[in-house]
């Protein structure tokens, strides 16, 4: 151990670390960019709670991030997620999971909850594989690309899970990769601070389920791929969608303000529980 | 100033490829868990931009103001 303590370290469970993640996986850079936006927003993390379901990056924050966690069943940190803060609206939740957790088996409670508005803040680790269960095709595949699962050609065109969710109705989303970590820190900080469903969509490397398969089997080539074929949504203009496909399009795709359901859920039962009282007292 | 954590480091050279001035180097040694960990090849190079810090997986590079 070298003399100096990482500064971040009071927001990591540094007794558990290093961390069971794979060399080069994605999942640790997320971790690092979410303990960075906590850390520059100031929030505390005994006043989050941090909920997420099954699969590698459902371990980023529990049990690695120091703050109140729930480790629910497979695709359904959303739900779980929505009865912490319908209960405890005081609370910053925070709902990390993966691809297959929230787009392929919890994707109905993403849709809904995005329609609702519910104040969650939603990040999305898309490693575009079922990567903990031995790399089986995902919703968020690329079609053309080997896996275990479809070792000619994955057949099915790839999910589109941010435009989804923006078109549901979410306050905010953005799209990044794990190599640009300093605009998707500061989309985590606004993500957080915000009120109504942000999502995260934030495409990760999987070198050892997914890249071994491609012919990618480091980080880095995924990260050059990242850099290379990203490109910024205010770039976009006059592209077709044939080529956009081939592209990652990255950056904020939507911001705007709409009513929320915890808020306006509670003013209904202040209204009742006043009424009820009136009816008492007469 | 540049500081690794070699008990932390899994050695996936995120680093050495992405410092945009080339600070760090791989190194032949081994770390106590049998990765090889970089090593930092040229310090006064380094301008404190932070990105090997946030790209890091691991928290292993230490980046202080000094």
């Amino acid at each position: 151990m070298g003399e100096y303590r990482h500064r971040l370290m009071d927001y990591v469970r540094e007794e558990i670390m290093p961390h069971r993640f794979c060399v080069g996986c994605g999942c640790g850079t997320v971790l690092n960019a979410f303990v960075n936006a906590v850390e520059e927003i100031g929030l505390e993390p005994t006043k989050m709670v941090c909920v997420s379901g099954i699969g590698c990056s459902s371990w980023i924050p529990s049990p690695y991030f120091r703050s109140d966690t729930l480790h629910t069943t497979h695709g359904r940190p959303i739900a779980f997620a929505t009865g912490v803060k319908i209960m405890r609206p005081d609370l910053t939740v925070v709902v990390i999971a993966g691809d297959g957790d929230v787009s392929g088996i919890g994707g109905n409670h993403l849709i809904h909850a995005a329609r609702r508005n519910i104040d969650l803040s939603v990040f999305m680790v898309n490693n575009m594989i079922y990567g903990m269960t031995g790399g089986q095709v995902a919703p968020t595949t690329p079609s053309g690309t080997k896996t275990s699962t479809t070792p000619h050609r994955n057949i099915e065109p790839a999910f589109k899970v941010a435009d989804l969710v923006m078109t549901a109705g979410a306050t905010y989303v953005a799209r990044w990769t794990t190599y640009h970590v300093f605009p998707l820190m500061e989309s985590m900080q606004n993500a957080m601070t915000r009120k109504g469903f942000s999502f995260i969509e934030i495409i990760s490397q999987c070198p050892d389920n997914y890249g071994r398969r491609i012919g990618k089997p480091t980080a880095n080539d995924f990260l050059k791929q990242f850099r290379d074929d990203a490109i910024r949504i205010n770039k976009t203009e006059g592209m077709s969608e044939e080529q956009l496909d081939k592209r990652i399009v990255i950056g904020k795709l939507c911001d705007r303000e709409r009513p929320e359901y915890v808020t306006q859920l509670h003013e209904i039962i202040r209204e009742q529980v006043a009424a009820v009282k009136r009816e008492k007292t007469k | 100033m540049i500081e690794i954590n070699d008990d932390l480091c899994k050695g996936c050279d995120i680093c050495i490829e992405f410092c945009p001035l080339n600070v760090f180097l791989k190194s032949d040694t081994l770390n106590r868990k049998g990765y090889y960990v970089p090593v930092i090849a040229e310090e006064d190079l380094c301008v404190g931009c932070r990105l090997c810090e946030l790209l890091c997986p691991e928290f292993a590079i230490i980046i202080t103001n000094e």
